[in-house]
Parts: C-alpha cells; structure tokens; sequence
C-alpha cells in the first residue's frame, strides 16, 4: 500500500453523497433503487499498450455497487493491469473511470485511495516487525506526537473488526501472524481507510483451504454492509464460490460478463482460453510395478528442532502417482525437501528401487539425487526452481550445469545450452519461445512449463513434483497434467504433493494425506473423495495407517 | 523496469550521456560560485586528461588501476557479496609484488612479470580468503571485515616499511629502488621502439593486462559452469541449492577472485611506475573501486569505461587544481562525486521522462 497521504477520514467516497448531477430519473427514484441502478465503478473503453504490448483493449466494464465482482483470465489476460490502471499505478492510454457515476481522474494510488478503492496486493504491503495496530496506522500517524492517534484508531479499529467480523489482536507483530490472518490486517487497513470499493488481486493464492473459506466469509461480510468487492483470480472454483457476477478477459479485452448464477466452470474456462478445455485430464488405470521409493520410518526436524515430518512410510510404484494431500505447512514441503536432498534426516531411511540412499547423517545431495535419476519440480519456482534475473537458456540447466553436454573443458558451451532450452521451450510448449529472455519475463504458466520440461525431459525413475500449477491458468494446468499422465504411463514413479484437491484427486492413484508432520490416511483413487480427504486433512478422522 | 523498452543507443549511451551533462551542469555551477569561469574549469580539467598524449597516458594509467579495483567490486557483487577491502586487498597485492621484486635475482622484466603477476594474485586473494572463509562458514558479513582487512593491512604495511623493508639510511616508509628487471616498460619506451616519439607518463603495459583482464572476468562469469554457479549463488541461495551447488564454496571463490583482482592494482602501481614500495600508494583507489563498478552496472565492459571516466576525471582533476589555484583538491572530490552522484545513485531520475517521450512519439505516429 502507497504511503502517500491518505486521509484518514471515516467517510471515503460518499461524503458528498455518490450521486450528483441533474437527472430526471434521479429525482424521481428511491436513493436504494438508484445505488443499484448506477455501478460504483465504470471503465469505458480502457486502452493500455506497453511498447508491442497491448495489455488493454478497449475494456468496458461495470461493478455493481455492494456486489462481489470476479475478474477471471489467464496469466497475461490484462486483469493485472485493468486493476493497476484503477488503482492509479498506470494510466490509460484511452478511456474513462466512473466512479458511483462520476468521472474519476485516478493518477497515483493516493488519489484511488480518495476515491474510496482499495486494493489488497498478493504481496503484502506489511511492516513485518510491526504491531497490527502500528501497521494501520502507517501513513496516517496524524501528529508528532502518535500516542493520540493510536488510543483513536484502536478504538476504531475494535468497532471495524467487530462489525465485519475481522478478528485480529491489535497488539499482535505481523510477523509472527499466519498468512491468512495478515491478509485479514490488509483488509482492515483497507477499511480504516474509508474504502468503499475492495480490489483482491489473488487473494487465495498464499491461503488454505480453510484460510480461504475464512475470507470467503468475510468478503460476503463486506458485501452485506454495503462495500463492492471485487476478485481478481484464475481459479474458478472460488467465482462459482463467491461471486455475483463474473467479467473474463482474454489477450487484453473483455471475454464476456456474466451471472454466476447462470454459468459454470466449463464455460468460463472456454471463454478465458478461448477453446474447449479439459478440466480433468483423462487416464486409465494405473498398472503400478516395483517399488521405486521406499520410505521408512522418516523423520525430519526444522532448525529448532521440531518435527517437520514424523514416523513417515509410504512407497511409489513404478507407474503411479502417489499424491500427498494436506493442508500448507503440514510437512509436506519438508518430505519433498528431504526426499530431494536439501534436508537434513533425523531418522528413518531412503531406499531407491531397493537400495538405501540416505540415513540420518548420511544423507545425499541434490547432486547426487539428480545422478541416482530422482528429479524434483520445487514448490516455489520463483525461489527454487529458476532464478527469475538469468536466461531462460541458463535457467533451464539449473542442477544441470555441470553436465558434460554443456561444457567444454573450460568455457560452456553456450550455443548447446541455447539449443536445449530452445528444444525443451518447443516440446513444452513454452511461449515466447525465446531462450534469450529472463526467466523472470515469462508468465507463471510458462516458467513451470519450463522447469517442468527441465525435470522430466532428463527421464528420472522418479519425478518429485511440488505445487505443479500454482498460480498456472487453466491452458497450461491441462497440459502440465497430461505430461504427468504420459510419463506414469511410461512406467516412472511419481509423487505429487499439492495443495490443491481437485489436482490430487484428479491425477493420484492412491492419496496419502498429511496432517502436522504425519500420515493420517491412505485412499485408494476410487475411495477418494473430497469430503474424506477434506476431513482428514482438517484432522478430524484418519483411517488409522 | 525492463519492460518499458527503449531504444539499444538511448538505453546505453543517450541516458548515461545526460547524466554525466548534468553532474556536469551542477559542477559548472559549483564553479560559478567560487567566482571562477566554468567553461575555463572544463578546459581545464579535459585538457588535463586529453590535453597531449602526456596527459592522456597519465589518464590511462589512472584508468588501469581503477580497472582493477572495479572488477573486484564487480566479481564478489555477482556472488551477492560487496567487497570494500579492495584497499587493503590493493595493498598486499602492492606488497606480494614487492617481495617478488626484491627477492628476483635476474635481469630481464619479462621473466619477473608474471611472477609478480602471480604475487600480487596470491597476496590480495589472501586478504580476501579470510573474509569469504568466514562469511561463508560463520556468516560474519563481509562489510564488516573486508572493512576490517584494511585497517590490519594499513598497519602490517606500516610496520613492515617502518621496521624491515625500509631503504637503508632513509628516513621516509619505502623500499630500496627495485633493480632494472622490476621496472615495466613505459608506453613512452615502448612506443619510441616503434619511432613514435612521445611524452612521458607512468603509462606500461600493466594496461594491456587489464583490459585482458576484464575480458577473462566476463568470459568467466558468463561462459563457465565456475561463474554460473557464483551468479546462481548471488542471485538466489535456495535456487542455488536446489541446483546442487554449494553457496560456502563459492562465496569463498569469489572473495578469493576479487581480491585477487584487486591486488593487481599493486603491479600498476608499484612494479609499472614507481618501482618501489611506498607507504599509502593505493591512494584510495580501492574505495574509488566499488563507484567504477557501480557505475560500470558490474558488467566487466562498463566498468572498463566507468574506469576510464575516473582516470579523466582524475588526472583532469589534478591538472585543474594545479592550473586554477582557488580550486583545491577538495573541490576537485566535490566535482568527482557529482559525477558519481549523477550516473550511479540518480541514474534513474532522467529514465522516466524520456520513456515518456518515447511513448508520446510512439502514440502520434499511431493517430
């Protein structure tokens, strides 16, 4: 969020009533009829290019006032930018912005927010080592001396979050909050500063399952007191889920807006990729054969000592997907980490295709798991799997980098790295196809691509896969798990850990879900259901493994 | 941002043009302030440096140390370390050249050349091993003791200058002249060879060894799997990791590399022009590395022309202050780090606008 003077005032927008203006009609109607008959944002005709690009065209736009919007599109749609644009980060090239009917000139964020827009970015915009308190009050300390100001804005902030049910101690370090609860000190921060209209850009992305539902209560909240809420995402469970009316957008321009009452998740994804999708990729039965990876009694204690993952068994068979299921932060990102070498293993043991690879205080490197042929798709791309500021080209032989296929005996041998990124950028379908650009300049769809092409192109006997389609839209997610289906089909083992159930159930053949460090259940693909793995990943029952 | 794209000729030379006009500008009022002429101050200061082939050799032999102490700079920034020991770095660097030397017992500087290549090479990574060492296994950063180095360097000098390498029967901290083998040719020398007959400057052939240098430095950073793994570790450690390399090893490499680079330093000066060991020879050159390699944005190339930039502005600089007697070397400094002001910190400030230009053209020629 903008530091630039935002005024603290309690009122926003409607301090001299939203409509203004002589208008038959107005004087004739009711003011409640009016706020739903005028939108309290219009875009018309919003146009933005960015050199070649043109992220924007001509968008036309209407967000009905108390009303949650979704705005749904691939990576690279114009979603992003539309927001920014009404946030005052760019300026159109052409068009207008309505605000409750009246033309806004929007320039920088500190007029947006005197506009009544406020926007909850996926990156927090936190103080970390400070208070929730201390974080609201940040750009509106009002005088020298703060002492008044912050005895004021607890007691606003104590009226705010009991009124939309956003409960957070003001006296909390933000650092030491979850990441839902810190999303919940955004929205507040929003609200203290009289935002009328909330913008969430992926919202979700960072959240459980549950965090998520939490917040979907919470926007529902927000709309029944009258504030318009609008959604920025690529999932479309959540539209379905939550919102009134939903706008898609395509290569820049508006796909089309509808009712979420009158449409459903097939059709949305037609209208964002602009052809028919498969939303659960098909696939026979899995054939499974010997045991690749054998885990036995594993477990792995963080830095101070906590068990991370405790007392773990489980087994891939050569073709089959095993999928871990669990709610974020459950161990199953510590697992994948051991499993691929870049953790420590407090007890247990690791057995490739029979053969014991790693014991506590003899484990293997990522080196030496890449040579034993186990391959590992990170989580988190942008940390682990590339590295955003390099070529795509040298990205692409990341843990690779010493193999002799790209190096002479002192120099690389750069136009054979050129050529196998460019190989892999045209199997997988990674557009642009340049191995020149940054990694960093390629959309979230396309970079995952990429690594993924990285990984399985290199034939492992086992494939370690983390997240596989975080942040990717629906296009490439269909892509990404027919790769998976192809290579199970070709005899590799794969285990998958996700985040997300409709990808456990629609590509595992047997599911084991986590819960705080453990195993508390193992389904087969038939006997798994959402409501069970639900229950299970909450805790509540397991099937006693 | 990149993604506002510009023009190859704007983004390199227009924009970094306007900024050395405007450090300029302000210098130039500067100037006016003090009474004096700004147009006889840039005179000054560009006949200082281009004035005669004289002056233009002093230029480059400024250029070649700064060359030096800005690849350290550059070298240890792509491991995500910064390095501000390259003084002390230069110092010992200075030193390994000295001992080699003295201790060279032949008469032909071709044979003595690389070996004390290879001493200021050993005596300045040594300074910057123990840096990288701890950094990489204790975590202590290496600001601090690279800060650290070059006081113990500063000292060690000045004890060994003092008490053991002191000419005999002298009372300033130097050594003995070395003999004829530890002088590098001049390019005066070199070039009345070829009968070309020009001023002399301490101008020798360490320059050529620099931009070599340079040359190696980017073929090592961009073209082997060793300055691969460096940038991946400067870049992002969990990547880095995750890509099997190990960050401890190669933030010692390139702490060991960047002090090296700036121990060459040591040969310019003290075995190419003043044969022999002086007390404080580095002159502060080794600071002045971590503004070449700023403004030279890391790349080995641009900080070959940040280089040469501060040689001007250097040998212009004392050239001004001889010729303008109300200029002290002071105000030389204040017009130096108005420059560096201008391209390094600010060098933003004239971006925006000229993207926006670029865009309104862009928009006119679509109506």
């Amino acid at each position: 969020m903008s530091t630039e003077a935002p005024q603290p005032s309690k009122d926003g927008a409607g301090e001299d009533g939203p409509f203004k203006g002589p208008s038959a009609i107005e004087d004739r109607l009711p003011s409640e009829l009016l706020a739903i008959a005028t939108p309290a944002i219009e875009l018309q005709g919003i146009d933005k290019r960015f050199g070649t690009v043109h992220a924007n065209r001509a968008v036309d736009l209407k967000i009905g006032r108390a009303s949650i919007h979704g705005i749904v599109g691939e990576n690279g749609a114009g979603k992003s930018t539309l927001m920014k644009i009404l946030y005052g980060y760019y300026q159109a090239d052409k068009g207008r912005i309505l605000i409750d009917g009246r033309e806004t000139r929007i320039a920088r964020p500190s007029q947006a927010i005197k506009a009544g827009i406020g926007m909850v970015h996926q990156h927090f915009m936190l103080v970390d080592n400070f208070t929730v308190l201390e974080n609201l009050m940040l750009g509106a300390e009002g005088a020298f001396w703060i002492r008044g100001s912050f005895n004021n804005a607890r007691g606003v902030l104590s009226q705010v979050s009991w009124e939309y049910g956003l409960e957070v101690d003001p006296d909390a370090v933000v650092g030491d909050l979850p990441v839902g609860v810190q999303q919940r000190v955004e929205i507040l921060k929003i609200l203290f500063r009289g935002a009328e209209i909330i913008v969430l850009d992926e919202p979700t992305a960072v959240l459980t399952p549950q965090e998520t539902q939490e917040l979907f209560k919470i926007l529902k909240r927000l709309r029944a007191e009258g504030k318009t809420v609008v959604l920025i995402t690529h999932k479309l469970q959540e539209v379905m889920e939550v919102t009134d009316r939903v706008t898609v957008m395509r290569d820049g321009a508006v796909a089309g807006t509808l009712n979420t009452a009158d449409t459903n998740k097939r059709e949305l994804a037609e209208l964002m990729v602009g052809r028919r999708v498969v939303l659960r990729v098909e696939k026979t039965r899995a054939t499974p054969g010997r045991p690749c990876l054998e885990v036995d009694q594993l477990t792995v204690r963080d830095e101070s000592g906590t068990a991370r993952v405790e007392d773990i068994t489980l087994a891939v068979h050569e073709g089959e997907i095993l999928g871990i299921a669990g709610v974020s932060g459950n161990g199953q990102s510590e697992l994948i980490e051991a499993l691929a070498g870049l953790r420590r293993i407090d007890a247990g043991s690791i057995r490739l295709r029979g053969q014991v690879v790693a014991l506590p205080n003899a484990e293997l490197s990522p080196a030496d798991m890449r040579n034993l042929g186990v391959t590992h798709v990170p989580e988190d791309r942008l940390k682990m799997g590339l590295i955003s500021a390099f070529d795509a080209s040298e990205s692409a032989i990341l843990g690779y980098q010493g193999d002799r296929a790209y190096n002479g005996p002192l120099l690389s041998d750069r136009g054979k790295i050129v050529n196998h990124c460019a190989d892999l950028m045209q199997k997988f379908d990674v557009r642009p196809p340049e191995p020149q650009w940054r990694s960093g300049a390629f959309s979230g769809g396309n970079q995952q691509k990429l690594v993924l092409a990285r990984e399985i192109e290199r034939d492992p006997i086992l494939l370690l896969v983390g997240q596989p389609t975080r942040g990717v839209d629906v296009g490439a997610i269909e892509f990404i798990h027919q790769r998976l289906i192809e290579m199970r089909d070709a005899g590799k083992a794969i285990l998958l850990v996700s985040a997300e159930l409709d990808e456990i159930l629609g590509l595992a053949d047997r599911v084991v879900v986590m819960f705080e460090g453990k195993i508390v259940g193992e389904l087969t693909a038939e006997e798994a259901s959402p409501k069970k793995i639900g229950l299970m990943m909450a805790g509540v029952v397991g099937n006693g493994s | 941002m990149k993604d506002e794209a510009l023009p190859a000729w704007v983004e390199y030379f227009a924009i970094p043009g306007i900024n050395l006009l405007m450090a300029l500008i302000i210098a130039g009022l500067v100037v006016v302030f003090m009474g004096e002429s700004p147009w006889v101050a840039l005179g000054a200061l560009l006949g200082g440096a281009f004035g005669s082939l004289e002056q233009f050799g002093y230029t480059l032999f400024y250029t070649t140390s700064f060359i030096f102490t800005g690849l350290a700079v550059a070298v240890a920034f792509h491991c995500g370390l910064f390095n501000i020991g390259g003084e002390g770095q230069a110092m010992m660097g200075g030193l390994g050249v000295t001992l080699v030397c003295l201790g060279y017992d032949g008469t032909s500087w071709p044979l003595l050349f690389p070996l004390a290549v290879m001493g200021a090479i050993a005596f300045g990574a040594l300074w910057s091993f123990l840096p990288g060492y701890l950094q990489a296994t204790r975590g202590s950063h290496t600001v601090i003791t690279t800060i650290m180095f070059n006081f113990l360097a500063a000292i060690l000098l000045n004890y060994l200058l003092v008490e053991v390498l002191i000419a005999p029967g002298q009372q300033s901290p130097q050594t003995i002249r070395f003999d004829e083998a530890g002088h590098l040719p001049f390019a005066h020398d070199l070039l009345r060879g070829f009968g070309l007959e020009t001023g002399r400057s301490p101008l020798n052939i360490t320059f050529l060894l620099a931009l070599a240098v340079a040359g190696l430095v980017w073929l090592f950073l961009w073209r082997t799997r060793w300055g691969y793994e460096m940038r991946a570790v400067g870049q992002s450690e969990p990547a880095a990791r995750y890509g099997g390399i190990s960050p401890g090893p190669m933030i010692v490499m390139a702490m060991v590399i960047s002090g090296a680079l700036a121990g060459l330093m040591g040969v310019n000066e003290v075995m190419g022009s003043q044969h022999r060991l002086v007390l404080g020879f580095t002159a502060g050159f080794g600071f002045a590395g971590i503004a070449v390699a700023l403004m030279g944005r890391n790349h080995p190339f641009g900080v070959v022309l940040a280089a040469l930039l501060f040689g001007v502005l250097y040998q212009g600089g004392s050239e001004l202050a001889f010729e303008i007697p109300t200029f002290t070397s002071d105000v030389v400094v204040v017009i130096q780090g108005l420059v560096i002001l201008f391209c390094g910190a600010l060098e933003n400030i004239f971006r925006k606008p000229i993207v926006r230009i670029f865009e309104i053209r862009r928009l006119l020629r679509e109506l």
